[in-house]
């Protein structure tokens, strides 16, 4: 056990991986120079070197088919993108080449890539950086997609995800990158199960990632009202973990899901949508959802805020169902 | 512009040109029957045929080892053959069999081998190249000597993937051989309705490529410029661009009607087709005869009707496996 931040778990796990791998390679806009434009790969170019740190130019598109290409022939490729809005300029070659190339080739070829990219919102940087499409890559069969919500997290699934044959994007919130936790050694995390944050008799709040602090304190805010919110965190999107939700839902009969995207056609739909597949008898209420709202993100703070799930507006959602 | 233009190389062995000949006539005839089957009914989805490029990838192919990767687009039937993919797994590809190389899953836009470095067709127009770049710096990175030939068509180029890849290749250094078939159309739209520069190789010496144009319809002009281009990647210079200027004489697709271009233009074409010119050009220097030619057709007849045949005994998938090969291992 050591005490770090998250960004610092993420590069720990970057820097483990690469001293026990020969093929794992980091490259991106800025990861080696500048250090990474959150600084996660700060110092990784002087112990690595620039083979295996390398900067890209601004070419969105072709660097993540480059890591493609070099998964295809036989290297271990992490690449980051620096926001999740910037993705949108790689979709083509995440949706069209990492995701259908295993299928497509009648499994003679296998893409294990490792795409990681921040996200979220919460620090006023408006319309272009700020959102939250997770859900967008949860939906492609062919890829997996994990929100490391803690510290530990961040090592173990970065770390599971290496050892993955299929590609995989990481989701890490930005506002989680100074957070403190403890960082656990020990066996990799297994990928797509999700985590049991707070146990409670009453609800089940079901969120990920950026949205997980806000609803822990959401938990507590509602415990001093005497309702005992359980507190699921997905982890993985996909593949997604229903075995959890279904045994606490129907041990809370409520399910409210919390997450900083869209409503409309957001991935809390698809979990509301599964609840009511395999656990509909186990309701007392129809399940909630409490997610951003219908709008680009916008720059001042009260708006932003507004605009985002907040504890107490995930309280309010939780004694609707009462 | 220029156009290299290469005679017959000296001392050349007949059975070599001979070999070429026949790559082209395969490809001529495969083709040939994948339209009938086509209007048969027995390959469906989009069919693009390589009917008049034949020389470009037969020349281009002569200068790869089996260590040396090909990333090809979804008018590629042509390059799968020459890499030596068996006639019988793409037909079975395209009938959508199990026994085809991609097990059904690609058809003919999608064609695969693994153990021939045959990395695809690509369907999203430029989407192989940066594949092409990544394979080409896996084999860096891992200290191999090989080379990674990326084909695409002119219709590439108006894509930003075409400009970020040529710049990361060079930028990086990597081995890679860009082969732009330049057949003077993305799907209906001719080249200079597309492009404020026509000269596609220009393109790629802005991004400081060494970059050439190859007439494409001669199938020795082909391979002596890969030859000389794949020396170079191969020594460590970085990537090399040919420009080979080519035409496909069939409809983009079978749903195309065509009518984007003349039949005068197709005809002045078929007058430079790539199997006339270098049949005369054997004929020239007596390697060739009448007898000689109706044998090689005769042969490639036969490796046709053997794919058909194994297209047609192929089995078709299981609808239980659908979900297969989504994942390494189907729970997911």
């Amino acid at each position: 056990m050591a005490r770090m931040t998250y960004r610092e778990a993420v590069r720990e796990a970057m820097r483990e991986a690469m001293r026990a791998d020969p093929r794992v390679f980091l490259m991106g806009e800025d990861v080696g120079k500048y250090g990474g434009a959150f600084a996660v790969s700060h110092g990784m170019l002087a112990e690595f070197g620039p083979e295996r740190i390398r900067d890209t130019p601004l070419s969105e598109s072709t660097f993540v088919g480059a890591g493609i290409g070099a998964a295809l022939g036989g290297m271990r490729p992490i690449v980051e993108i620096m926001t999740i809005n910037f993705s949108l300029l790689a979709l083509d070659q995440i949706v069209n080449n990492a995701a259908t190339l295993r299928h497509m080739s009648g499994g003679q070829f296998g893409v294990p890539l490792v795409l990681r990219m921040a996200t979220g919102g919460g620090r006023q940087l408006a319309a272009q950086h700020s959102h939250s499409l997770e859900g967008w890559f949860a939906h492609i069969p062919g890829i997996k997609a994990a929100a490391p919500a803690t510290v530990a997290d961040a090592r173990g699934l970065l770390l599971a995800a290496l050892k993955e044959p299929d590609p995989v994007v990481l989701f890490e919130h930005a506002t989680l990158y100074p957070l403190e936790g403890e960082s656990e050694d020990g066996t990799p995390m297994q990928f797509g199960r999700a985590a049991l944050r707070r146990a409670g008799r009453d609800v089940s709040l079901i969120t990920y990632g950026g949205a997980l602090g806000k609803t822990l304190r959401a938990a507590a805010l509602l415990a001093e009202k005497g309702i005992e919110a359980e507190v699921i965190d997905l982890r993985s999107l996909r593949p997604l973990d229903t075995e959890t939700i279904f045994t606490s839902v129907a041990h809370t009969h409520r399910a409210v899901i919390v997450e900083e995207a869209w409503k409309t056609g957001g991935f809390a739909a698809e979990v509301s949508a599964c609840i009511m597949e395999g656990a509909f008898d186990a309701l007392d209420a129809p399940v909630a959802r409490v997610c951003g709202a219908e709008v680009p993100m916008p720059y001042a703070p009260q708006l932003e805020q507004a605009a985002l799930p907040q504890p107490e507006s995930i309280v309010k959602a939780v004694q609707g169902l009462f | 512009m220029s156009i290299h233009k290469t005679a017959v190389a000296p001392g050349a062995e007949r059975g070599h040109l001979l070999a070429l000949l026949r790559q082209m006539l395969l490809i001529r005839r495969f083709e040939e029957k994948s339209a009938e089957l086509y209007s048969a009914g027995k390959i469906r989805g989009f069919l693009h045929l390589y009917i008049g490029e034949e020389a470009v990838a037969v020349g281009a192919m002569q200068a790869l080892t089996e260590e040396d990767a090909v990333v090809a687009t979804y008018r590629e039937h042509g390059q799968a053959l020459a890499r030596g993919l068996p006639a019988g797994k793409i037909m079975a590809e395209m009938y959508g069999k199990a026994n085809g190389c991609s097990r059904g899953r690609g058809g003919s836009m999608h064609l695969f081998d693994a153990g021939r470095r045959f990395y695809g067709g690509y369907a999203i127009v430029a989407g192989g190249l940066p594949i092409a770049v990544g394979l080409a710096l896996a084999d860096k990175l891992q200290e191999r000597q090989a080379v990674t030939a990326c084909f695409f068509g002119d219709g590439a180029v108006a894509e930003g993937e075409f400009h970020e890849s040529l710049n990361l290749a060079a930028l990086w250094r990597l081995p890679v051989l860009f082969l732009c078939e330049n057949n003077l159309y993305g799907m209906g739209t001719s080249l200079e309705r597309s492009e404020s520069q026509t000269d596609i190789h220009l393109k790629a010496q802005n991004y400081n490529i060494a970059a050439e144009v190859v007439d494409g319809m001669d199938v020795l002009a082909v391979e002596s410029a890969t030859q000389r281009a794949v020396a170079q990647v191969r020594r460590g210079d970085g990537p090399y661009f040919l420009e080979l200027r080519t035409y496909r004489y069939r409809a983009h697709s079978m749903s195309d009607p065509e009518l984007y271009r003349s039949k005068e233009e197709v005809a002045q074409w078929r007058g430079r087709d790539p199997l006339s010119l270098f049949d005369a050009c054997l004929r020239g220097k007596g390697m060739l005869d009448d007898a000689g030619l109706k044998a090689l057709e005769a042969d490639v007849a036969n490796e046709v009707d053997w794919a058909v045949a194994e297209a047609e005994k192929g089995e078709w998938e299981p609808v239980a496996d659908l979900e297969r090969d989504v994942y390494a291992s189907v729970a997911a």
